[in-house]
């Protein structure tokens, strides 16, 4: 059969894995963590690792990311906004604050994380600290 | 509700099918707040990861359809350890009243939220009387 370049099949086989992966147990549980908004996705690339959390209508100015050790903390608030006098119809968007901690199964190098948040997504890059990373070992 | 309250996690809702897509792929049904002014009427649709170039707005007899496609090629090197939701599209459509003037609806996209103003015609705008 003739293979066509599908540009959807990305998509799927994504879509397929992380319903594998729903409800995993990849992450500790951790002692400070409290909440569970924002909802994250955790994806490996190469060595390193990457947290990705969808964060529609939040500023970057109201997101607070601190990194220490194999624990990330996301905080920060969310506010849905209306003109004054308005009539509201429908009201699905939560607002709120959040405050969530995860607990990594290898050490984050804190200091080369780096974050950006683009079109409601923030993207964390997680990278392992030299000593967790695995390393090949020569058989003598 | 105020800001002091914890924000709680909504699971995303896949969209119900009123047409049958024709791509492989999941929808998913934006969290929508609709408010309305004197002047306006005004949408707020949350779509997370679609860039401002993929989202289409149409309307077709009085019905206006929103779609936002997300870019996934960020994700196509990557492998998911660990996931809490699921990434696919958006899609909803709303029906429109009369009272919209079609031309002059405006959109924009800000953090993952598209506002879309759907201006009221002159005509259906509130007129105070002066009593003689």
């Amino acid at each position: 059969m003739a293979m066509f370049p599908d540009p959807f099949g990305t998509l799927m086989s994504l879509q397929n894995a992380l319903d594998a992966f729903r409800r995993s147990d990849w992450l500790q549980s951790s002692l400070s963590a409290s909440g569970g908004y924002p909802p994250l996705n955790v994806f490996r690339k190469g060595d390193d690792f990457a947290l990705v959390a969808e964060v529609p209508g939040i500023n970057r100015s109201n997101l607070e990311i601190q990194v220490k050790g194999r624990t990330v903390r996301l905080s920060g608030t969310k506010s849905v906004n209306y003109p004054e006098k308005a009539s509201v119809h429908r009201r699905e968007r939560l607002q709120g604050r959040f405050d969530r901690s995860i607990t990594l199964p290898f050490e984050v190098d804190q200091d080369s994380v780096t974050a950006e948040c683009r079109d409601g997504i923030l993207a964390v890059t997680l990278p392992r600290t030299e000593r967790d990373k695995p390393r090949s070992i020569q058989i003598g | 509700m105020s800001d002091s309250q914890a924000l709680a996690v909504r699971e995303k809702q896949e969209l119900a099918k009123q047409e049958e897509k024709t791509v492989p792929g999941r929808y998913y049904v934006p969290a929508t707040d609709i408010f309305e002014t004197d002047e306006a009427l005004t949408l707020m649709l949350e779509m997370p990861g679609v860039a401002k170039d993929n989202v289409d707005v149409q309307i077709e007899n009085g019905v206006l359809h929103v779609e936002g496609k997300i870019d996934y090629s960020a994700y196509k090197e990557v492998e998911p350890v660990y996931t809490e939701y699921n990434v696919g599209h958006y899609a909803r459509s709303f029906t429109l009243s009369d009272k919209i003037n079609q031309e002059a609806i405006t959109a924009r996209v800000e953090d993952g939220v598209l506002t879309l103003t759907l201006p009221k015609p002159r005509e259906s705008l509130p007129r105070r009387i002066a009593v003689n």
